[in-house]
């Protein structure tokens, strides 16, 4: 055991906000998920109120503010919330006594509640705090003592929730972000659940020092999650192909200091191919003739349109869907904050990867390889990007749907490209954990994709 | 095993040495942690292996025995350590740990506290998020577990990122010299929730802990002691499913809607080039479904974060 306090690295993750940072405001414990760059022109919306985010500037990711509606404009302030001692003496005393109310005699008409909306307006304009408006809904109710206990817990918790809104200063972290972006725009993310994603950062071993091959059609997300893993050293080649690099937006809300960012870099497919030939026998394309070589061209091209149909579909339909706290949740688009502040400029991740950088992957290879392109055909891509990794390197491919990455574990194993194949399918529930009201939460998403991983083997070129 | 030393990159140019640890992989199920000597055989139902053949060979290389069947030599990786290690306790396998480094938001020079260290799955995995320059501090209360783990962490080494103390815990908590300064804390218990109040000191502002049970009641009680100083309290279950994947030979000939597909290896397929018989795209020829085998449970995954106060 060491001596002296044990002391962490170089401060890589920040623990207090500062100006310019992004961050990821929790409001009402869930309900409602912002990104935002803090500055001291920004600006949140909540209920039909803005509040300026300026008192956020300076404090501890963590901190909670709640929304106080004064005489003039709403504001936040920092929230302390008390020790929960007596809460929890009171919940452990009410267990004991039988719960001996019930519904049976509420009718739901709507006129339990006795204060309107104006006596409530009159009672902010007299300055009344939103937790002072809450007691006084409660006291004026007329049904709120023939609740059940819980039935009350949840009562106040709604009121609170409306005339009292919560907001909790968070990191953004790749968590975090995958998990907003899973609720609102999953269709921009691929559908890549959270627990998706860590199985392809464990199962490539994403780890310091490794230079990583990505290709990142999920806007972005796979890359930062990588590169957060490598913590400024090694390297990630974030690949594409044909003209333009794939978008990735995303990157920009990881918070990533320049060392992270340097680690980033951009690198053309067909570009390499003219390297590589002259080491691994692969054979030099071009870029037209680097196209999917599916099953057959016209199936190829339905697989495609009907996968883009899907996805149109997807969001549709998403629109629709409830999160399990029964809130609505929403994004704010990025490119809408960075014209708040000229200064507040996130530093520039992806930038073109350095001949520096190339020769060592041309020598080396690269030490693992992940694919989040859910919407290509996964063989066409492994069968030419598999031969640039090392020997012994892992590698992990996502994908939407099953059946492409079954035809490219297939082909995979009829070349003797790689061993240790296996197609997983993550499954993640979530429950809710409260004192005689246990179980499984009513909602849960429905599928996070699917993963095939496996380890590159030695192909001897030399022999046949 | 870890890439702290970057000379020690698995690169093309990197060959089995002596006395590196080898991964042996006969098939996907069947793997075994070796390390390479000099002068030492590895014998197996394919035959005998010579290690010396083995030295000045790429990781990822096909080897022969005597009797000419073969193994592959694989890099050890912390995915593949969890597969092979000798168990002394249950372990955690991949789901989890992957979901547990990722909801614990832990990265390169995070401190991270464990307890138990059991067989050093997870640590090991720990380690791997941490480097270069963060480390793991991991405590069991059994003093052989804790000296045979110390010895896996030197054969895979990671020795240099996790240091094993032995200390109870559940009963005297972390140790004072931690305080205020873990970024994670990770508890696998049998009552975690006497050792919560612990961590809550250990743990920065905002910094995560998590809680591995494999009892409903466990969860519930830890998350009653956790309602005190902490928040954003979440559990989760995470399995994974397997699935196979082989080739359908069938009759591919035009049927009407609603056509049959004949059962595998019965008739063989009909060459696309014949105009009247077209590959039917609806029916693949490779099929996927799920393993027969499925894991129920493991563990309920509880995580917190500790509340900020000033």
């Amino acid at each position: 055991m060491s001596e002296s306090k044990p002391e962490s690295g170089p401060v890589i993750n920040p623990r207090v906000t500062w100006e310019g940072c992004s961050v990821l405001l929790d409001i009402n414990d869930g309900d409602r998920l912002v990104f935002a760059r803090l500055s001291a022109g920004s600006t949140l919306k909540i209920g039909n109120k803005s509040c300026s985010l300026q008192p956020l500037i300076g404090c501890t990711f963590g901190s909670l503010f709640q929304v106080e509606i004064g005489k003039e404009k709403p504001y936040l302030s920092r929230f302390v919330p008390p020790t929960d001692d007596s809460n929890v003496q009171d919940e452990g005393g009410s267990q004991l006594q039988e719960e001996s109310r019930d519904n049976r005699a509420i009718i739901d008409n709507n006129q339990a509640q006795t204060l309107t909306g104006e006596d409530i307006d009159a009672m902010r304009r007299q300055g009344a705090t939103g937790n002072e408006i809450v007691e006084a809904l409660i006291a004026n109710s007329a049904t709120f003592d023939k609740k059940t206990q819980f039935s009350q817990e949840k009562y106040r918790l709604k009121k609170q929730k409306k005339y009292a809104p919560r907001v909790l200063l968070r990191r953004p972290f790749c968590r975090s972000i995958c998990e907003a972006y899973f609720k609102k725009y999953p269709a921009r993310i691929g559908f890549l659940r959270v627990d998706a994603l860590s199985l392809l950062l464990s199962m490539a071993n994403a780890t310091a020092n490794s230079d990583v091959l990505v290709v990142d059609m999920v806007g972005g997300l796979a890359t930062g999650a990588v590169a957060e893993r490598l913590g400024g050293s090694g390297s990630v080649c974030s690949t594409y192909l044909g003209g333009t690099p794939y978008p990735t937006e995303i990157i920009r809300m990881f918070n990533f200091s320049d060392e992270i960012c340097k680690t980033i870099m951009l690198f053309k497919i067909c570009t390499f191919f003219h390297f590589s030939s002259e080491f691994c026998g692969v054979p030099s394309m071009t870029c037209a003739q680097f196209k999917m070589k599916p099953v057959s061209e016209s199936a190829n091209m339905k697989m495609t349109i009907q996968w883009r149909e899907k996805t149109s579909l997807s969001v549709g339909t998403e629109d629709v869907y409830l999160s399990s706290k029964n809130g609505d949740t929403d994004l704010v688009p990025e490119n809408k904050l960075s014209s708040s502040s000229k200064t507040c400029k996130a530093p520039k991740a992806g930038e073109k990867a350095p001949k520096q950088a190339i020769q060592s992957w041309k020598e080396n290879g690269f030490s693992s390889l992940i694919i989040a392109a859910p919407e290509q055909d996964a063989w066409g891509l492994v069968k030419d990007l598999l031969p640039l990794l090392t020997y012994s390197a892992p590698f992990a491919i996502y994908h939407q749907y099953l059946q492409p990455l079954a035809t490219c574990m297939h082909n995979l194993q009829l070349e003797k490209m790689a061993i240790g194949l296996q197609i997983s399918e993550p499954w993640l529930r979530e429950y809710q954990v409260l004192p005689s009201r246990t179980h499984p939460c009513m909602q849960m998403s429905g599928t996070g994709g699917y993963i095939l991983s496996g380890t590159r083997m030695y192909t001897d070129t030399s022999q046949s | 095993m870890l890439l702290i030393d970057p000379s020690k990159k698995i690169c093309f140019n990197r060959c089995i040495r002596d006395g590196d640890l080898a991964i042996v992989y006969e098939k996907h199920d069947t793997m075994k942690a070796v390390k390479v000597c000099e002068n030492s055989v590895f014998q197996n139902r394919f035959g005998l292996f010579k290690h010396s053949d083995w030295i000045g060979k790429s990781f990822g290389s096909k080897v022969f025995s005597n009797k000419g069947g073969f193994i592959y030599l694989l890099a050890p990786t912390p995915e593949l350590w969890t597969l092979v290690l000798s168990h002394r306790t249950q372990i955690l396998y991949i789901a989890d740990i992957s979901f547990v480094i990722m909801y614990m938001e832990i990265v390169p020079g995070c401190l991270v506290l464990e307890s138990g260290t059991g067989s050093g799955s997870l640590t090991t995995s720990l380690a791997r998020a941490v480097a270069p320059t963060g480390h793991v501090y991991t405590f069991d209360f059994h003093e052989q577990r804790a000296a045979l783990a110390r010895e896996d962490f030197e054969r895979t080494g990671v020795n240099t990122l996790v240091t094993v103390g032995v200390t109870d815990i559940q009963g005297e908590g972390f140790p004072d010299e931690f305080s205020g300064s873990a970024d994670s804390v990770f508890l696998d218990l049998p009552q975690p929730w006497l050792a919560i109040p612990s961590a809550g000191k250990m743990l920065k502002h905002d910094g995560i802990l998590c809680s591995f049970s494999p009892c409903i009641e466990q969860v519930q009680r830890s998350c009653e002691t956790l309602r005190l100083n902490f928040t954003d309290i979440r559990t989760f279950e995470i399995l994974l499913r397997t699935y196979e994947v082989s080739e359908w030979k069938m009759d591919c000939s035009k049927v009407e809607d609603g056509g049959s597909v004949s059962p595998p290896g019965k008739r063989r397929r009909q060459s696309s080039s014949e105009g009247s018989v077209r590959d039917n795209p609806s029916c693949p020829a490779v099929m996927a479904r799920p393993s027969a085998d499925a894991r129920g449970h493991t563990g309920y995954l509880t995580f917190a974060r500790l509340k900020c106060i000033s």
